[in-house]
């Protein structure tokens, strides 16, 4: 175990021993962890905003918890958060122009509860804007770089949070899925990332993508330390009335189940297209699990392609109408000198969207407009019912489902960003999980051409932690989840 | 106009009166400073979520008994969409396919006596807009949030009214209802209950409906009727004069007695309701609305037929007093604790006199129930006369007495019936009037009221005539 | 289903989005690709299955009739890009 405050890749466990045995302080990591996102991040690009003085006070107040001998297993963790998360008294963006001025007033439960349970907020991360795009080129503060390659996109839309913890910035990092914005960017810059069942965790402070699929989640460099913060994460809230009704969840508690006897569900309908590098990695880590003991069940999940169709009329619609409160009348961008109402409206909203935005108001409008609802939004929802139907059945005999998280690794930037259906057709392995809510978590299983690639593991309703368990005993048993990407920066300085 | 049937449905929107709003947290309370009453949820802010008030579903699923309508088990939210300052989200949270209460009905008196039932299509909830303020701000439009997220029950009529009057004699129905199930203050000068009247007509009874246009937001029974009939009138000389009526919202203004198009509402209104994916379904089930059937109060008809037996009113009588819960609940303390008939006439007459007069509200009313009782106990047992008990009544409105005992003990306006303090005052008067002494024993009886008249005027209208009179006669023929 | 001009137009209308001319055809193109993906559901007959609104079939939980919130007007509107007296300033309504 290291015990040096410098060594950046350090997990929840190491990192709370040395700070339980005063190795370091909570101030010292938060200072060495600050200095290293001063030092790479321009080249990143994974922070929206740093809340330095707040994250350092924070530390301090730390380093006293622990000092007292009342440290819990988040105290003095550092954190950063989806700049999609209302943080009170920080500037919450949504990646967007129109939010560009928005200090929130409030913070989001998720913010809430972690800063209760001692994590220090080191800053916002950057995303796609209100969560919209899988390659994080949709953001207002430009586009975050791939630590693995800086040519590349790290995903999206949470790439800031999936690129923060890969570039070793911050341990932990939370962000939000909506078709895959946790799973995909995790695949892609190779950490552990988990989007647990709608409604385990309550979205009151996040802005809304599209409520009905929305839900937070973390990154990590391991399927124990996402366990860890997640749990602190759930529970039921009255603020939210979606939200599970459960008592906190402790996820940790399948951690040490060992593999032998999972039965682990391969649909047909995601292995059949991936070329034969991916194939290979698929092949490789379900064979590691199978000689851990799981066994590997060939099973049908037959409305998948129909995800990714549903899905484009599901968000865009969910969408169209929650972006209406972005008007120019009580928070947010403003035009200059509008004329009348009209004008207010049309270029507050105009000036203030990006492209992938609007586009994706105006086909929620059209899709939800007279005449039309029942060819597309009802349509959608029955389609929606028969993917959660697909996967009911499946579960009838196996625990888990393995599949690819993505088609394959990071892809160049700008190499998709004109071709959005080529973009869409980056989530159709996730997409499916969030139509039927259920819980999904992607975690490191390779490298192709030295970029990662991740697999992912879907769940019955609630059952976070058979995944995250499954996960760890994996992690036991291969070291991709260790591989650390070489970061190079502009002034030549060595990797600190 | 004979040839002219008019067709009426009205929408009637009744603001439910829980302490808290339909979605948040925030108090409901009518007349704060601008905003003060705006929450992050009523403003729509990024991130909120609205989490909706268990009492909204209790008082819906009340009206929905109340006028024996379907309680939906299962109702669902849906959003409707469209920008107007006064609207945060862009979008207003209401119920269209699945509301809470559909297919209701209620009968109305005809004016010539005969009922007529009007069917209540639906009962929903949503949430109210807030207000834009448009004066003083130099060209701008000030806009006001904290009626935003006030809980509504839209009720919406068939079809069914052939006239103002008719639609004004529903919705005082309506009106009544809500206030005696306690759903909604009744408050129309606040906006508490307010009505959009659709209004169309056609040639010949049979014909299909002619165009029809929604006046909104009308606040009281008066404007009602004349919105209507200006409506009416409207567009029947635009038909007659070769033209079309037009699918538009209009306003009513008061002042001018006219309605007029809105230009306000969105050219091209498509509304893109949808279910709200923030509210799941609402699921209800029987024993839920058998609690709620338990502990309904008493309808007005029912009240007014137990006034009737119980107080020995006629109907008519028992019909005012029931009408507005506050003024039944009233009169019935008041009616509990003296002669009930003479508290009807008290109520009736001299309290609903003063109310209407000083255009007060009986929660205005300055004179408690247990005072006025006490007032007509005070007559009952001979201790003030009827007249006296005027005074006192006008005292205790005018705040200047606050109990009335205390008030005749302090003014002295105890009514003299004791023998012992009344025989001198006849003995005096008797001998002060020798000649009108002599012609009544001569038989001149009439002159009785003379000696009355004068023993009253001595002592002030305090005596008490019977006993005065019994005095007179009795020392009369004694001395004769 | 495939939009023309004058739905893109009468789309943004609804939306409140400006539309410089020289970007609606692009628009259209970009639309109707969507649309073509998403029309590939009409390939599944979905006749008699129950629409599904969120995930799993639940119901609502209600809250209690309380007020627990208070004034929070002088730090909500701090965000506010224009107000007076309290009031949300905007361009002027006609009714």
């Amino acid at each position: 175990m290291t015990s040096d405050v410098n060594s950046p890749y350090q997990d929840l466990s190491v990192i709370r021993e040395n700070l339980d045995r005063g190795t370091y302080s909570c101030r010292e990591l938060t200072e060495t962890l600050l200095s290293r996102i001063d030092l790479h991040d321009s080249n990143i690009n994974a922070f929206i905003t740093l809340s330095r003085d707040e994250a350092l006070a924070g530390a301090d107040a730390q380093d006293a918890l622990i000092a007292r001998g009342e440290a819990g297993p988040l105290t003095g963790i550092p954190i950063a958060h989806k700049d999609i998360f209302c943080t009170e008294g920080v500037k919450t963006s949504a990646g967007s122009r129109m939010l560009d001025n928005f200090t929130a007033p409030y913070s989001a439960t998720v913010v809430e509860r972690l800063e209760a349970a001692g994590c220090v907020t080191l800053g916002k991360t950057n995303l796609d804007e209100f969560a919209m795009g899988s390659s994080n080129e949709n953001s207002f503060y430009g586009p975050v770089k791939n630590p693995w390659a800086t040519s590349h996109v790290p995903g999206g839309s949470s790439g800031g949070s999936a690129a923060a913890v890969a570039a070793g910035f911050c341990p932990v990092s939370t962000g939000t899925d909506t078709g895959g914005s946790i799973r995909q960017p995790a695949s892609m810059c190779g950490v552990t990332g988990i989007k647990p069942t709608y409604g385990r965790v309550s979205r009151w402070g996040m802005i809304a993508f599209a409520s009905s699929l929305d839900q937070a989640g973390v990154f990590a460099r391991s399927a124990r330390d996402a366990a860890v913060l997640l749990s602190a994460m759930t529970g039921a809230d009255p603020r939210d009335s979606t939200c599970i009704n459960e008592p906190a969840a402790d996820l940790t508690r399948e951690l040490n189940t060992q593999l032998s006897g999972l039965r682990v569900g391969i649909p047909e309908q995601y292995m059949s297209d991936l070329d034969s590098q991916m194939s290979d990695r698929m092949a490789d880590a379900l064979r590691e699990m199978e000689q851990a003991g799981a066994t590997l069940i060939d099973i049908s999940l037959p409305h998948t392609r129909y995800a990714v169709p549903a899905y484009y009329v599901i968000a865009p619609a969910e969408c169209s109408t929650n972006l209406s409160r972005y008007d120019g009348v009580r928070f947010g961008y403003r035009c200059e000198d509008p004329a009348d109402i009209e004008d207010l409206y049309k270029r507050s909203r105009s000036e203030a969207f990006g492209d992938e935005v609007k586009q994706r108001i105006l086909v929620g409008t059209f899709t939800l407009s007279a005449g039309y609802y029942d060819a597309y939004y009802h349509k959608a929802q029955q389609i929606r019912r028969l993917i959660h139907q697909d996967f009911d059945a499946a579960f009838n005999s196996v625990d888990v489902i393995a599949a690819p998280t993505c088609p394959g690794t990071a892809f160049q930037l700008g190499e998709k960003i004109s071709d959005n259906i080529a973009m869409y057709l980056q989530d159709i392995y996730t997409i499916p999980v969030n139509l039927a809510g259920l819980p999904g978590l992607s975690m490191p299983v390779g490298q192709i051409d030295d970029l990662p690639v991740g697999m992912q593991l879907i769940g019955r309703y609630l059952d976070e932690a058979r995944l995250l368990g499954a996960a760890h005993q994996f992690q036991q048993r291969t070291d991709w989840h260790l591989a650390q990407p070489t970061l190079k920066h502009t002034t030549g300085a060595s990797d600190v | 106009m004979s040839d002219w049937q008019i067709v009426i449905g009205l929408e009637i929107h009744a603001q439910l009166n829980t302490r808290s709003k339909i979605f948040s947290a925030v108090s409901t309370a009518f007349g704060a400073e601008p905003n003060t009453q705006a929450s992050l949820v009523d403003l729509g802010f990024p991130g909120v979520l609205p989490v909706t008030n268990e009492a909204v579903y209790e008082k819906a699923v009340a009206f929905g008994l109340g006028v024996s309508a379907q309680i939906n088990h299962r109702s669902v939210f849906d959003r409707k969409n469209y920008f107007y300052p006064d609207l945060p989200k862009g979008y207003q949270i209401t119920q269209l396919a699945d509301p809470i209460v559909e297919h209701g009905n209620v009968d109305i008196e005809l004016a010539d006596g005969s009922t007529k039932t009007i069917h209540i299509t639906r009962a929903h909830l949503e949430e109210d807009a807030g207000k834009s303020l448009h004066e003083d701000y130099a060209g701008e439009t000030g806009v006001d949030l904290n009626r935003a997220g006030t809980p509504l029950l839209e009720i919406v009529s068939e079809p069914d009214l052939r006239s103002a009057e008719e639609a004004s004699t529903y919705a005082r129905l309506i009106h009544k209802l809500l206030t005696s199930l306690d759903i909604c203050d009744g408050n129309m000068a606040e906006g508490s209950m307010r009505c959009d009247a659709n209004v169309s007509v056609r040639r010949y009874k049979n014909h299909p409906l002619g165009t029809r246009t929604e006046t909104k937001n009308i606040n009281s029974f008066r404007f009602l009727e004349q919105a209507i009939n200006y409506e009416v009138e409207r567009q029947i000389q635009v038909l007659e004069s070769g033209g079309r009526v037009t699918q538009e919202t209009r306003l009513y203004d008061p002042d001018r007695n006219e309605t007029r198009p809105m230009r306000s509402k969105e050219t091209a209104m498509d509304y893109r309701y949808f279910p709200e994916p923030d509210l799941l379904p609402v699921v209800i089930d029987d024993s839920y609305v058998e609690a709620i059937r338990e502990r309904l109060p008493e309808m007005p008809d029912e009240k007014r037929e137990r006034f009737e037996r119980a107080f020995e009113l006629t109907t008519e009588d028992a019909e005012t007093l029931s009408t507005n819960r506050a003024l039944a609940d009233y009169f019935e303390q008041v009616a509990t604790a003296s002669e009930p008939r003479l508290a009807s006439n008290w109520v009736r007459v001299e309290l609903l006199g003063r109310v209407s007069k000083d255009n007060f509200d009986m929660a205005q009313v300055p004179i408690p129930a247990s005072e006025l009782a006490t007032l007509i106990n005070r007559i009952s047992d001979d201790m003030i006369s009827g007249k006296i008990a005027k005074t006192i009544f006008e005292a205790l409105w005018n705040r200047e007495a606050s109990s009335v005992d205390a008030y005749i003990e302090a003014e002295g306006l105890k009514q003299v019936s004791d023998s012992s303090d009344l025989a001198p005052i006849v003995t005096s008067i008797i001998a002060a009037n020798p000649k009108q002494a002599e012609q009544y024993r001569a038989g001149k009886t009439k002159l009785l009221g003379f000696f009355v008249g004068q023993v009253m005027k001595e002592t002030g209208g305090r005596a008490n005539p019977k006993q005065v009179n019994d005095l007179v006669r009795s020392e009369l023929d004694a001395t004769g | 289903m495939a939009v023309n001009k004058e739905t893109v137009l009468t789309i943004a209308t609804l939306a409140h989005l400006e539309m410089a001319p020289d970007q609606i055809d692009d628009q259209i193109d970009r639309m109707n690709r969507i649309l073509d993906l998403v029309d590939e559901m009409q390939a599944v007959n979905t006749d008699d299955v129950e629409p599904l609104a969120t995930p799993f079939d639940q119901v609502q939980r209600l809250r209690p009739d309380v007020v627990t919130e208070s004034d929070q007007r002088d730090k909500l509107q701090t965000v506010a890009p224009r107000t007076t007296d309290g009031l949300y300033l905007v361009p002027r309504v006609v009714e």
